[in-house]
């Protein structure tokens, strides 16, 4: 590319840690002559400057009352107002900021007026002398041979190999962080309980859906029968279970062989849960039949069976079988039928479990 | 004979017309659903608001949406989807729309009120679709906290949590709700207007609506307590906040700080 | 070093309270060798050395301000009913952890003012960090002695982040909730033992009910105690380095130029944390931060548009958005051995970071490498006057930048009126593109800025004042330099590249050639600084084409 030295008399470039001779360079001219400040000689203009310091902070006398007068005075009943709260929280603000910035800048406005603004030079010390670095060799020397471990590598090797071993039983008791995964991951509520099929009601009051409620362009947000009467893992169980429903056009869905019955003229549930990194994906296009997700953009084809279409994901979304029952409620006939959301390493062999 | 059935085809083609439509959207609305029966609406509208109604429609909207608001390639049926659907779109200038896009603005409404009564009157009159809702359901006098259960679950998804916005595919966008009417937002709710789903009456009961539109009423005029809310964005513009102007006035400090007094 | 010989030295007495008091702990402590050593040290003066200053302060307002947050906040993920004063949220069923939260805000006086101060401070913790470590790495303060202690600055920036991931989780609100619920998908992509460290995390399946405590220990034990740790050595480095300073008369490599510690440098440092507390107080005062009421409690059938973390793991989270996850038919998420290797998540959670962090944290070996360069460097390289290195630094900081504008692709579509989808493909290219271009655009300016120095060097500076000359010509009359500020324009080392090397056998080594390649690569293009020569030619050069009568006129 060329040397841009421009007409420089140096351009051989042979040595990368010294570009020129001493003699070509400028020579350093040392520090620049001290400029006095106007306070440094004019006892009016140093007088003005005291005067501003303790202005600042008497700012930050004022501030310190601000905000004792804002915390004591404006009580926070129970019927307090957004405003109130708002208000008091400004002034606390506001307190503060005076306190400090007063103590702040009238600090700093000293130094910079007020204190000798000379600059000094000092001589920077090896971080490490030869001196010190012998002397610390024979040191280490002295030790190595005074505890004699070269000598005796019985000693030396039990010694290592207890220290390894030692922190092992620190590990071990960290076992029991959580239980083991097995295969908790690729079953969920919808699975039938003795028989019955389980309704799909609305999140979050849990009333059970009529297929008739369910008109076109509608999307309800399902959990499964039960969830809320659940006493301990609700919110696990409704992590992996919860279920958007929609309906559209039939002739616009375009099940998979295998999959026709699994929708109810027209209306179709997937799970909410995005095969990416498991954000519930719920916003969904009704003109469109898009499923994006908000997190990182995932976008699912619902007349695709939700194939990915756009983003990072990389699965369709988990689809329920549901039918209608006698009352004609929308029921799931069976579990997913494989392991909702986001991958995980053992999922495929899980997904082939549930399917044999 | 060629006579006569020149005369009746007019009318016959309307019907077919109508019926066409019924079936291309409103159909499995009408059939599967006994929801949003237009209530009250009908008994609105006089015939005089109908027939301005039809006028205003043909000057200003069949262009697109067709003669008889059957539809056209430019834009869909209007048989069916009800006087609240009129309301909201021309109430709050999306419809007329000013060009073709991914999505219809709000803007300035271009009709005034009874423009927009007479032209919802027509429109309900096609068909039966989702009435303009009652006052008492926007009384803003609900539960605010149910509301707000309502609202994260059903809708927060696409316009945030503190109803500030949030982006969709391929330029479309859910629009922030501060400065829209409960009226307008009831009527969003049970037409799915555009992209939005369709909340009808058995998905979220008017009730749970009037609790939405007082949970969004409430937010917005509480205001953030913690003083300016930088758009209600979450954590992006507090970042940008936080690079820009934090660490700028501290800059300034630093450069102060540093510099010589003269 | 014995009784008798203390014994026999005259014992000082003070003559005030005060002075005794000190005396009697100063006879204990030592304090006056300390004082002795340090009371008068040197420290350079820059408004871009303050940043390092900054994130100490932040932190120690962290910790003040988050030790009040502690004595109101509960991290416990029991189910309760809101019975605190902000209506919006009346009964609902959350967790005690978001209810105390809750409560901090809108019951306890001054709850909500102290988390916003904490908030605000803990953004301004890591992005005074970042930019102190920007300043370092642009200014080559990372050269010996002190590449040990950009290390240590580089650990303390992912505590930093890991003490803001671990505290933005503590509300057990929506917003944080959906956040933790993304970790645990990037965890469970882990190909063997994902699905073990999820479960061992979140105590079972997500989200359990242990999660939140268990961030709460790492975020006020572990975490903070690190970086208090860090923070020690990072100082003490300081202390045994002592400060770099920028190029100019009177500095350099031997030598430390500035204030005294007291009183000059011990006030304005001293003040300047008030300041800092000051601007925090003000942020929080009048500028919302994580609302988290209205966010509403977590649960995971909800969430909200615009869902993104703080700004510190922005990047992370951008990097996710940016992959796609199958390209024309190639499905990232494959199956192998009857397992799933799940790349459209890992790929873009390991290796933007990684890489990033590898580079970060062997740059000041790579560059010694490169240069053999085996020097004490005190003095700062101006950016423009390396050139490369400040381009690889732009190269990286714009690779970081797209994927942190990435992690907001939905509100720069919403609040630009551009498609979603489209923003995403334009920050995919920028992702490879971006710090291209940033690396060949930052050499240029850097060189351009280079020529411009030496120019201003050896013909002064532009006055903006137009003669004309006897003859008709107009010229601008150039101002000439002093030596004290010529010397800042010319007073740097300008590597040339280092050809390859035998070693002690004589055998230039494979290895030898590549850094010899390297070295051409980093230095090629490169501008010397003027020399005194130059200058005298330059005025010969003046005189001969001006002719005489200009002369006059053209010295001033």
């Amino acid at each position: 590319m060329g040397n841009h030295s421009d007409g420089s008399p140096n351009h051989s470039g042979t040595v990368a840690t010294a570009g020129q001779h001493e003699v070509e360079k400028f020579q350093d001219p040392g520090l620049p002559p001290h400029r006095l400040r106007l306070a440094d000689t004019d006892p009016k203009a140093a007088k003005r400057a005291e005067r501003q310091v303790a202005a600042l902070f008497a700012t930050s006398v004022v501030g310190t009352v601000i905000f004792l007068v804002a915390y004591f005075a404006i009580d926070l009943g129970d019927d307090s107002s957004i405003a109130t709260i708002r208000l008091q929280n400004a002034l606390l603000g506001i307190g503060t900021a005076f306190a400090m910035l007063g103590i702040g800048t009238g600090i700093v406005h000293w130094a910079k007026a007020l204190m000798p603004d000379h600059e000094v030079s000092e001589e920077r010390h090896a971080i490490r002398t030869e001196d010190d670095r012998q002397a610390a060799v024979r040191i280490v020397d002295d030790i190595v041979e005074e505890t004699g471990i070269k000598r005796r590598p019985l000693i030396r090797n039990t010694l290592l190999g207890a220290v390894a071993l030692a922190p092992l039983p620190a590990l071990a008791v960290f076992g029991d962080l959580g239980p083991r995964p097995d295969d908790k991951l690729a079953h969920t509520m919808w699975a039938p309980t003795d028989g019955k099929l389980k309704r799909l009601t609305r999140d979050p009051d849990g009333t059970p859906i009529k297929a008739s409620d369910v008109t076109i362009g509608s999307a309800f947000h399902v959990i499964p029968e039960g969830l809320n009467e659940l006493h301990e893992g609700k919110l696990n169980e409704k992590a992996k279970a919860v279920v958007l429903l929609m309906r559209l056009d039939p002739a616009s869905l375009n099940p998979s062989a295998g999959r026709e019955t699994w929708g109810y003229n027209g209306i179709v549930a997937y799970s909410k849960i995005c095969t990416h990194v498991g954000c519930p994906v719920a916003l969904y296009e009704q003109q469109t039949h898009h499923l994006l997700c908000p997190c990182h953009q995932s976008t699912f084809d619902l007349t695709q069976e939700c194939k990915v279409i756009f983003g990072p994901a990389s699965r369709p979304l988990p689809q329920l079988p549901i039918a209608v029952d006698d009352e004609g409620y929308l029921v799931a006939t069976s579990d997913f039928k494989e392991p909702v959301g986001p991958s995980y390493w053992e999922r495929d062999e899980h997904e082939r479990s549930i399917n044999s | 004979m060629k006579a006569l059935s020149q005369k009746r085809r007019h009318p016959l083609a309307a019907i077919a017309l109508l019926l066409m439509g019924l079936l291309l959207t409103g159909g499995l609305y009408a059939v599967a659903t006994t929801v949003n029966e237009a209530k009250a609406s009908t008994a609105e509208f006089t015939a005089t608001d109908t027939q301005e109604g039809e006028k205003l429609f043909e000057a200003n909207c069949a262009t697109c949406h067709g003669m008889g608001a059957s539809g056209t390639q430019d834009g869909p049926s209007l048989v069916g989807v009800g006087a609240a659907a009129v309301d909201f779109q021309v109430g709050t200038g999306r419809m007329p729309m000013q060009m073709n896009g991914p999505q219809a603005y709000k803007k300035p409404a271009q009709f005034n009120d009874t423009q927009t009564h007479q032209l919802a009157a027509y429109v309900a009159s096609l068909g039966p679709g989702p009435a303009i809702p009652a006052e008492e359901l926007l009384d803003e006098k609900g539960n605010a906290a149910e509301g707000g259960e309502l609202f994260r679950v059903n809708c927060a998804m696409c316009h945030n949590a503190a109803a500030a916005g949030g982006a969709l595919t391929r330029g479309k966008f859910a629009p922030a709700l501060a400065d829209v009417s409960g009226k307008h937002i009831y009527e969003a709710m049970v037409t799915g207007p555009q992209n939005m789903p369709v909340f009808n009456d058995s998905n979220i009961s008017p009730e749970g609506k009037r609790d939405i539109i007082t949970f969004l009423k409430q937010i917005e005029a509480n205001g953030s307590p913690g003083g300016a809310d930088l758009g209600a964005l979450g954590p992006v513009s507090e970042g940008l906040f936080v690079w820009i102007a934090g660490l700028g006035v501290i800059i300034a400090f630093t450069i102060w700080l540093t510099s010589r007094t003269s | 070093m014995s009784a008798a010989s203390t014994a026999e030295a005259p014992a000082y007495v003070a003559n005030t309270k005060v002075g005794r008091f000190t005396d009697f702990v100063d006879e204990r402590v030592g304090g006056s060798g300390i004082l002795r050593e340090f009371g008068r040290k040197v420290f350079p003066d820059h408004w871009s050395f303050m940043f390092g200053e900054v994130a100490l302060y932040s932190f120690v307002i962290l910790l003040m301000s988050g030790t009040f947050l502690t004595f109101f906040f509960d991290p416990s993920m029991a189910e309760t009913h809101y019975a605190g004063s902000y209506t919006p949220l009346k009964n609902v069923e959350m967790s005690v952890a978001y209810s105390s939260s809750l409560d901090i805000s809108f019951d306890v006086r001054g709850g909500l003012f102290m988390r916003q101060v904490h908030h605000w401070a803990a953004l301004l913790f890591v992005a005074s960090v970042a930019v102190h470590m920007l300043r370092v790495f642009f200014t080559g303060a990372f050269r010996k002695p002190r590449e040990m202690n950009w290390v240590v600055g580089g650990v303390l920036l992912i505590l930093a982040m890991a003490a803001g991931f671990t505290g933005y989780s503590l509300p057990d609100d929506l917003l944080s909730g959906n956040g933790l619920r993304i970790i645990d998908g990037v965890i469970k992509s882990i190909p063997v033992i994902g699905t073990y460290i999820s479960f061992f995390l979140f105590g079972g399946e997500f989200p359990g009910t242990v999660i939140i405590s268990r961030l709460y220990t790492l975020h006020i034990l572990l975490v903070p105690a690190l970086i208090l740790l860090m923070i020690v050595v990072h100082l003490f480095m300081v202390v045994v380095h002592k400060h770099t300073q920028y190029p100019g008369p009177g500095r350099n490599d031997r030598n430390v130029v500035g204030y005294p510690l007291g009183p000059v440098y011990a006030a304005k440092a001293g003040g300047f944390f008030f300041i800092v507390f000051g601007v925090i107080a003000l942020m929080a005062g009048f500028f919302t931060i994580n609302p988290i009421w209205n966010y509403g409690p977590y649960d995971p059938s909800p969430v909200s548009a615009g869902t993104q973390p703080d700004w510190y793991i922005g990047w992370v989270d951008g990097a996710l958005r940016l992959m796609p996850g199958v390209i024309s038919g190639f499905h990232f998420e494959y199956i192998i051995f009857g397992h799933v290797l799940t790349l459209n998540v890992l790929l873009p959670a390991l290796v933007p970071a990684g890489l990033v962090f590898t580079v970060l944290f062997t740059y000041p070996w790579i560059e010694r490498w490169i240069t053999k360069d085996n020097r004490e460097h005190h003095v700062l390289d101006r950016p423009r006057n390396a050139p490369t290195r400040t381009a690889i630094g732009m190269a990286g900081f714009t690779f970081y930048c797209v994927m942190w504008a990435a992690a907001s692709s939905d509100l720069i579509a919403t609040h630009f009126h551009v498609a979603l989808n489209d923003v995403t493909y334009w920050l995919r290219a920028l992702f490879f593109i971006g710090p291209v271009i940033a690396f060949v655009v930052t050499k240029r300016v850097a060189l351009a800025l280079q020529r411009k120095d030496r120019e201003i060097a050896l013909h002064g500076r532009e006055t903006g004042r137009i003669v004309r000359l006897p003859h008709g010509e107009f010229i601008e009359v150039h101002a000439p330099l002093d030596e004290y500020k010529r010397y800042k324009l010319v007073g740097f080392e300008s590597l040339a590249p280092l050809p390859a090397q035998p070693n002690e056998h004589g055998v230039v080594t494979r290895k030898e050639n590549r850094r010899a390649k390297l070295s051409r690569w980093f230095f090629e293009d490169r501008v010397a600084p003027a020399t005194p020569a130059e200058l005298e030619a330059g005025h010969g050069h003046h005189e001969a084409v001006e002719a005489g009568e200009g002369q006059k006129t053209l010295s001033h």
